[in-house]
């Protein structure tokens, strides 16, 4: 539906966006990350209308939209300041853009309440912007770009203002009113949790370039490369040299990665030259935290604890190895905190399995 | 509240006596018996009635009142469309030398504009009279609205314009629908601001006055020449009265959207 072609956009001699290419598809939550000042903006305000790309084309259901201003385009944007407007009470402000297209009165009422009603702000129809709470707004400006029922709907960072428990109940609402209307969302975040949670794609942005698109679940459990592996989530990053493993299968590698200690072993679908540098990637979850060595565990360090975060359904154990390194293991905490089994200065054993970590070239 | 020190209550008193006696005389005197001006006579209103009956005075106060509402709503326009070009208008060639030369005005000489305007209308043949005067008025009391819209329209939420513009307005519709109601405050106090100027000028309108179209201002100074009157006084009683009104109707607009705006910004902040 959407078609990024080579796009680039630049502020006098500042590129914003570099030579971008993307396909996004109709009916689709999709969700832009990255860091602060990649460019996440600035690729919704190409799409909305307000700039128009340097160079390539930008093309919306088959047509080139650069140069198309943003009231002829089918597309609302929410944005990250809501910009409601203060003059106009919640009906009215939603209401704005059903006015704008001549529809009937009656045909404007009746949407207008349908959008009150899905965004549960009937009792503050009535009310001026400055008059709600800051969700109440948040949810206003939604119905008010929803109100229109735009084939493309883009939400700049939209919960930014929202505490945790609001946040998540708006992020179902949002998933919700999107497979109600079949409408195609396109949400910038730099909160990755919320990207996960939401999007159907997500698109992990920086310095203008796409690093990597694809659904959450492959974003974490197989990024492309360290940068990807490093933003979403918490991870280990063990660097090494790869070699294949003679007598196993040839996609299995031996990875040497400190002096003195046992070379681990990981799986890897990408090929590694002998003696290549690489980067293990293993999630905390995946890392098993004991006190003996496991049986038969092909990858198995030995530490001390160096540190416990203790975070309620979870802890987090910094273990740190003789070399030096520290390894964060995550266990789930199914006993008390009285009955746990580590504590600060323990000697433990980390391992993990062969295929639990993602070997990375870079 | 802090008391104030000997020292500022004395610089504070003199100060505003230095302002204010001159005028607090000349009210006074308005309401005095006598013919003459400088022996008091006991209190009456008798030169306010006076003033009613007075033809040349109330012609006079028909043309200032006609020459001011035209002037400052011509000026409102004209300042205001100045001030959104210059704020929001893209990036043009010389935008900042406009800028520049749009307060020129400001601390221009009267003299020079009056002799300039005069110039200008002798030069195209265009009979003096309520219509340049209006047009002269309208000159410089344009700049005046603009600086009071542009200093808004800097603090003016960008975002706002832009959604209007994605829920489907054009630009003029943004402006009309959007812009323009909140910038309004700024837009009346402008307008306020050039009704009042207009009202008490004497150099400009001398220049650009016909004879029988002659100002409130220009009739009392050449009445002045003559000697002064107790009816002047009323006259001028009555002007600084109305003055006065616009003033503070003007600043009370422009502080009580100053509270609002204050009143969002704070609740914006408290969103983010
Ligand atoms: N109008 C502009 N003129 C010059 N530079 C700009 C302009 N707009 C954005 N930039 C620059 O382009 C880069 C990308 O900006 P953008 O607003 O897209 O970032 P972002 O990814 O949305 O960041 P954030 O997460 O902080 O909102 C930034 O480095 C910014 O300084
Ligand atoms: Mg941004």
């Amino acid at each position: 539906m959407i078609r990024f072609q080579n796009v680039t956009k630049r502020f006098g001699t500042f590129t914003a966006i570099d030579n971008l290419s993307l396909d996004i598809f109709e009916r689709e939550f999709f969700a832009l990350l990255g860091p602060s000042g990649c460019g996440k903006t600035t690729m919704m305000r190409m799409l909305g209308g307000f700039e128009s790309p340097t160079e390539g084309r930008i093309e919306l259901s088959g047509k080139d939209i650069v140069g198309v201003p943003p009231n002829k385009r089918a597309v609302n944007m929410m944005f990250q300041s809501y910009a409601l407007f203060p003059h106009l009470s919640v009906w009215d402000n939603i209401a704005f853009g059903l006015r704008r297209d001549g529809r009937p009165k009656a045909d404007v009422e009746a949407r207008v309440a349908e959008m009150l009603k899905l965004t549960r702000l009937e009792k503050f129809a009535r009310r001026k912007p400055h008059q709600i709470s800051g969700g109440q707004r948040q949810r206003v400006a939604l119905a008010r770009s929803l109100a229109k029922a735009p084939k493309l709907l883009l939400l700049d960072e939209p919960l930014g203002a929202l505490d945790k428990k609001l946040r998540q109940d708006t992020q179902f609402e949002l998933m919700d009113i999107q497979e109600k209307t079949g409408t195609t969302f396109v949400i910038v975040t730099h909160d990755q949790e919320e990207a996960m949670t939401v999007a159907s794609r997500v698109a992990v942005m920086d310095e203008g370039k796409l690093i990597q698109v694809a659904t959450p679940d492959r974003i974490y459990e197989s990024p492309e490369n360290v940068y990807v592996a490093d933003f979403i989530g918490d991870v280990n990053i063990i660097e090494g040299r790869a070699t294949p493993e003679a007598g196993g299968e040839d996609d299995t590698y031996r990875i040497d990665w400190a002096e003195g200690e046992t070379p681990l072993q990981a799986t890897s679908a990408t090929r590694f030259d002998p003696g290549q540098t690489c980067y293990l990637a293993i999630r905390p979850e995946k890392v098993t935290i004991s006190a003996e060595r496991p049986e038969g565990a092909l990858n198995a360090v030995q530490g001390k604890v160096l540190d416990i975060a203790y975070l309620g359904n979870i802890s987090t154990y910094h273990v740190e190895l003789t070399s030096g390194t520290v390894i964060k293991a995550q266990t789930a905490n199914t006993r008390r905190i009285s009955r746990r089994s580590f504590t600060w200065e323990d000697p433990v054993w980390l391992s993990w399995t062969v295929t639990g970590g993602v070997l990375l070239a870079g | 509240m802090n008391r104030l020190s000997w020292f500022n209550t004395v610089s504070l008193t003199l100060g505003f006596a230095f302002l204010y006696i001159p005028m607090l005389i000349l009210v006074i005197y308005s309401f005095n018996a006598s013919k003459l001006v400088t022996v008091w006579a006991g209190f009456s209103t008798r030169w306010y009635g006076e003033l009613l009956h007075n033809e040349a005075f109330l012609d006079a106060a028909w043309v200032t009142l006609k020459v001011a509402v035209f002037s400052s709503s011509i000026a409102t326009v004209l300042g205001t469309m100045a001030a959104y070009v210059l704020v929001r208008g893209n990036r043009f060639l010389g935008r900042t030398l406009f800028s520049g030369m749009i307060y020129a005005p400001l601390v221009m000489p009267e003299v020079i504009t009056g002799l300039s305007l005069l110039l200008l209308f002798i030069g195209i043949g265009l009979d003096r009279g309520v219509l340049t005067i209006v047009l002269a008025h309208t000159t410089f009391s344009m700049c005046y609205v603009s600086v009071v819209v542009s200093s808004r329209l800097v603090t003016f939420d960008r975002s706002l314009e832009e959604a209007a513009l994605d829920l489907g307005c054009s630009p003029a519709q943004a402006f009309r629908l959007v812009t323009l109601p909140i910038i309004a405050p700024a837009v009346i106090s402008g307008w306020l601001l050039a009704f009042t100027l207009s009202l008490d000028d004497l150099v400009i309108a001398s220049f650009t006055a016909g004879p029988s179209s002659t100002t409130l201002p220009i009739k009392i100074f050449s009445a002045v020449r003559l000697g002064v009157s107790p009816e002047i006084n009323a006259l001028s009683t009555v002007m600084i009265a109305i003055v006065a009104v616009g003033v503070i109707a003007a600043s009370l607009v422009s502080k009580r959207s100053l509270v609002r705006q204050q009143k969002d910004e704070q609740e914006a902040a408290r969103a983010q």
